[in-house]
């Protein structure tokens, strides 16, 4: 495998006065209760992770939990209070704030939940903005902030101010913005939270297919569970500054680690978000004709397994059988292991 | 018991209030006790108790400390002014080269300093005056008189009058549209050919050097208070005092360290306008939303971009505020400096005002309000303003305006040119009409004035003589009455109650340092006029507001009415009221009124709109009718914002009544003008002007205490 993008090592952020010395005597155990008696919140707390080239890492978790703060943490909005952050090997909390600039001029993207447009500026400029400070020329920037217009689909729109727009249409603004200077590395804080639930699942498809077609490295951050589920390659769920479990999503709904987690899980529609390939047997034996690919969601393509009387096989892309899958499965996945249902 | 409990807050306020009554008729007046007219303090008189501190003799009048307290204070004018001549005649000499007798001469540093300043200033303004008006000093500052002898060429007139007006008119075109434009070219018409425009480019290039200093200033230096704690707690206290501090009681320092003439007025001009830019710049700076600035940052920018490309434009809003204010406070000094010898519109008009010649005032005051609205209006449209990418523009099209400038140039010249032509026996009309070959409409309203006082002098005299005998004598008489401890109980205990210890401690120190001074009788006499005038302008503004409030037009339109009374230079109010009642206290107090009402109405609509929408169907919905919605939702709602109103309408009458004593009235403002003529005024000026900011700042602190509290309880931030 190849290098990591982002790699974070017991990464702790602490807000107070003395937060360093008393992480230092902390020994790396950090309790949050002990230290908010002496006046230090525990914002992230030992985070370690690794996020690959065009992976989408959704932090999920509820007001107040970190997230946010992590995320600050790696963009260097904040300087965390102790441990290691690289970004393509680059230690960057190593980095002077030269390169620092440098590495938000070039590799960086980040879109946030208020927007943060810039009020005086037309849709053109604010997307030409990251361009300009850069020190591109001004026609240039404009050109080049014209295609980013063109892809979030604000045609027509470009010489709108801010406060002419919609909330949805404010937040492709600052999508288009965040990918002008074609980031390697894209940051998303809460960014579809502020809009209508429509619009929000407008834009969470939007965001899909730029994804599709992009392939940025993501760390996408949201306090909707069903969001991360959507969107995710992998999920990270925190609670006061701690990474409760992170894996793909499939296994965070199967196999919960925490009560916490089991908590968001519960209500879940599995069919929706499980793939076959996630609850498929590895058995070959007695198959039907009928043939799914391991990638569908089970929702797609239940109804047909379910009027199978023999057993479906399970398909990769290249249309080779892997394994099975028969009705019951199915129905177990959808409807047991639930605490009540009447 | 229960009912004890139920109004405590009451049953305390009444308990201070019998304290302060039972002190009042306890202390008897004591039989020596008169108000001392003239500057008594610093006559020799066997009846004067004295004593030695600093070397320096402070002679007062002894009365029972509960009567009045003794001036403790009294050395301080003394010490400020001979620290002040020490610091420019005595300390720190340094050795300068004087270019003249080719040889080194030493001199106290502040002094240099001061000298080399105050030549930059003229420069500047030189500058300026002799683009518009024409003049040498400038090119000889570079070359010498030799040199100009030499190239008689050099010798340029000034810019004909024609070319500015159109000049101005297609700024504004540029910068606004037609409205503004038609606007700038009226304006400079009337004062052409109304023979203002000598005076009006003076005080404009007056301006044109003050404002944008002041800008820079007060933008550099709330930019560093807002990037450092420490120098934002340094600058906070100043700021605060400079604030309330009449203008005229900086005049008398400014005399001292920098002489008299208009390079004095402009530094005069900053330190009074950089303080509410400093404040106005860190109110907006802090207000930009944290996601913005982090916007920023992941944008890749670097500090100064962060500072002037998304924090400056987003706080512009703020700003702007702040460039209004400096371009307020630029005009008003333009007059106010006239008593330090600033020439221009300022100066004619506190001559015309002298001379009671109305009519001529008004006209001066007129070119002052038109060419302070026409600069705030280009100022404001300046900022809005946008850049425009699209569209491959022709060398035509980009330059458009510098040519069509250009043209104007000519054209002005040519028609100047044509000029002494056509007026060969008498003055070039097309270069410039001088002061006295105007049109002057100051015989017509001279007759009008006239007209008025003959006409309704009798009614004008009843109003008079009722308010002064009956309702200002006796109140006055009644604030002299009150003995000092009585009040500073009386604004110590309010203190108290509703800010708690930190307040009243405050208060207390401000209103001791009020009492130790030698003027306690005066500040009571300036405290009576302001409180009049607050009351009354408040109950006009309260009313007005409210009423105009009802409908959303009238609404817009006082707030309109009120930004333009606001760019009025305050001097300017004098001048109708002296038309209508002459030298007297009345005029004083109608100009107090008029001129504080502005922040009251302004605060009432501005408080009564803060209502959220939410609220008011709620209250629509629970069924009550506009007069309960206004005073069961609205007005509470409202309330701490109409204090702030408050707050500025006693800073507004404290102003004015201040200025006010150049009509003549006697209170701290009486004396800050004689210290203007005194020779060691300086201490005296800036010790009353530091009273006159220690008064306002006691209501400041007790009206902000109470909001804080107000707003917390009501939930609203």
């Amino acid at each position: 495998m190849s290098e990591p993008v982002i790699k974070c090592e017991n990464v702790y952020k602490i807000f107070g006065a003395n937060a360093q010395k008393m992480l230092q005597d902390s020994n790396g155990n950090v309790d949050a209760k002990v230290f908010q008696e002496n006046g230090c919140i525990v914002g992230v707390n030992n985070a370690s992770f690794e996020v690959a080239k065009g992976e989408m890492l959704v932090v999920m978790g509820l007001s107040g939990s970190g997230k946010s703060t992590l995320l600050r943490c790696i963009s260097r909005l904040t300087d965390a209070t102790g441990g290691k952050i690289f970004i393509e090997g680059q230690d960057l909390l190593q980095l002077n704030n030269k390169d620092l600039i440098d590495l938000r001029r070039n590799k960086m993207g980040m879109v946030f939940q208020s927007f943060a447009l810039l009020p005086h500026k037309t849709v053109v400029e604010n997307i030409a903005f990251p361009l300009q400070v850069k020190g591109i020329k001004t026609e240039d920037s404009i050109n080049k902030a014209m295609d980013m217009v063109k892809l979030v689909g604000l045609e027509g729109r470009e010489n709108y101010f801010p406060r002419e727009l919609s909330g949805g249409q404010q937040q492709r603004v600052g999508i288009a913005r965040s990918l002008a200077v074609e980031p390697d590395i894209w940051f998303l804080d809460e960014p579809f939270s502020a809009l209508d639930p429509l619009i929000r699942k407008e834009m969470q498809d939007e965001f899909l297919r730029l994804q599709d077609k992009l392939q940025k490295t993501i760390m996408f951050i949201t306090h909707d569970f069903d969001e991360a589920l959507k969107l995710a390659d992998r999920i990270a769920i925190m609670k006061d500054g701690i990474i409760e479990q992170l894996d793909t999503p499939a296994n965070i709904v199967l196999n919960p680690a925490t009560e916490y987690v089991r908590k968001f899980t519960e209500e879940v529609p599995r069919e929706k978000v499980l793939l076959i390939k996630d609850v498929m047997d590895i058995s070959k034996d007695n198959l039907g004709d009928l043939k799914v690919s391991q990638n569908e969601i089970i929702e797609n393509v239940a109804e047909k397994i379910l009027t199978q009387e023999k057993i479906v096989a399970v398909v990769d892309n290249k249309n080779e059988i892997i394994g099975s899958i028969n009705p019951t499965k199915i129905i177990n996945t959808v409807f047991g292991g639930r605490k009540n249902n009447n | 018991m229960e009912f004890l409990k139920k109004y405590p807050k009451t049953f305390q306020w009444l308990f201070l209030l019998i304290v302060f009554f039972a002190l009042c008729f306890a202390i008897d007046v004591p039989e020596t006790y008169k108000f001392i007219r003239g500057q008594a303090e610093f006559v020799k008189d066997p009846n004067q108790s004295s004593y030695v501190f600093l070397g320096k003799e402070v002679r007062y009048y002894a009365f029972d400390v509960f009567w009045r307290l003794p001036p403790l204070l009294g050395w301080l004018p003394i010490w400020i002014n001979d620290s002040l001549f020490f610091l420019m005649n005595e300390w720190m000499p340094i050795e300068v080269w004087n270019e003249d007798t080719q040889e080194f001469k030493s001199r106290p540093i502040v002094l240099q300093i001061s000298r080399n300043l105050t030549a930059f200033m003229t420069f500047l303004i030189e500058l300026i005056r002799e683009i518009l008006l024409g003049g040498l000093e400038t090119i000889v500052a570079f070359t010498s008189w030799d040199w100009i002898d030499k190239n008689p060429w050099a010798e340029l007139p000034g810019l004909p009058w024609t070319i500015v007006a159109a000049g101005a008119a297609l700024l504004s075109y540029k910068l606004s549209g037609k409205g503004l434009a038609l606007f700038a070219g009226l304006t400079m018409v009337y004062i052409s050919v109304f023979g203002q425009w000598k005076p009006s480019m003076q005080t404009l290039s007056f301006i044109l050097v003050a404002a944008p200093l002041s800008f820079i200033f007060g933008l550099g230096l709330g930019i560093a208070a807002f990037k450092s704690k420490r120098v934002e707690k340094a600058l906070y206290p100043i700021l605060l005092v400079m604030q309330t501090m009449p203008q005229y009681a900086v005049l008398v320092p400014a005399l001292v360290l920098f002489g008299v003439g208009d390079h004095a007025a402009v530094i005069i001009t900053m330190v009074v306008a950089i303080p509410p830019m400093i404040l106005l710049t860190l109110l907006g700076l802090r207000a930009v939303p944290p996601e913005v600035i982090e916007a920023g940052r992941m944008s890749g920018c670097n500090n100064f971009q962060l500072m002037f490309k998304v924090l400056i434009p987003t706080a512009r809003r703020d700003i702007l505020i702040g460039v209004n204010q400096v371009i307020m406070v630029c005009f008003s000094m333009a007059v106010i400096s006239a008593f330090i010898g600033a020439k221009g519109l300022g100066f004619n008009l506190l001559l015309a005002l002298n001379q009671l010649n109305i009519g001529l005032a008004l006209e001066a005051g007129l070119c002052i309000s038109l060419i302070a609205i026409l600069l705030d209006k280009m100022s404001l449209a300046w900022a809005n303003k946008q850049t425009d990418y699209f569209g491959n523009l022709t060398f035509y099209q980009r330059n458009k305006n510098l040519l069509f400038f250009g043209v104007i140039f000519v054209v002005g010249i040519i028609l100047a040119y044509i000029g002494t032509f056509l007026f060969k026996d008498t003055f070039n009309y097309l270069f410039e009409i001088p002061h006295n070959k105007g049109i002057s409409t100051a015989d017509f309203w001279n007759k009008g004035v006239d007209w008025i006082f003959e006409t309704f002098f009798v009614y004008i005299k009843a109003f008079n003589t009722w308010l002064i005998q009956d309702v200002l004598q006796p109140m006055r008489a009644l604030y002299l009455r009150m003995p000092a401890i009585a009040t500073i109980v009386l604004v110590v205990g309010a203190g108290y109650l509703i800010g708690g210890l930190r307040s009243a401690l405050v208060v207390c120190a401000l209103t001791l340092f009020i009492a130790f001074s030698p003027w306690w009788d005066r500040a009571l006499v300036t405290a009576y006029m302001a409180t009049f005038g607050v009351v009354v302008s408040c109950i006009i503004g309260f009313t007005v507001g409210t009423l105009c409030f009802q409908n959303k037009h009238s609404a817009n339109f006082m707030l309109g009415v009120c930004d333009i009374f606001q760019t009025f230079p305050s001097f300017v109010y004098l001048i109708p009221v002296m038309m209508l009642f002459g030298i007297t206290d009345t005029s004083v107090l109608i100009a107090v009124i008029v001129y504080a009402t502005i922040p009251a109405t302004r605060y009432t609509i501005e408080g009564l709109r803060s209502v959220p929408a939410g609220l008011h169907d709620a209250a629509t919905m629970s069924g009550v009718n506009k007069f309960q919605r206004l005073t069961k939702i609205e007005f509470p709602l409202a309330f701490p914002h109409m204090m702030l109103g408050i707050n500025q309408t006693i800073v507004f009458a404290l102003f004015m009544v201040i200025i006010g004593a150049f009509i003549g009235t006697e209170d701290l403002g009486q004396y800050i003008l004689k210290a203007l003529s005194d020779k060691k005024g300086a201490g005296i000026g800036l010790t009353l002007g530091i009273c006159v900011a220690f008064i306002a700042l006691i209501f400041d602190n007790l009206i902000r205490a109470y909001v804080e509290k107000r707003k917390k309880h009501l939930g609203i931030d």
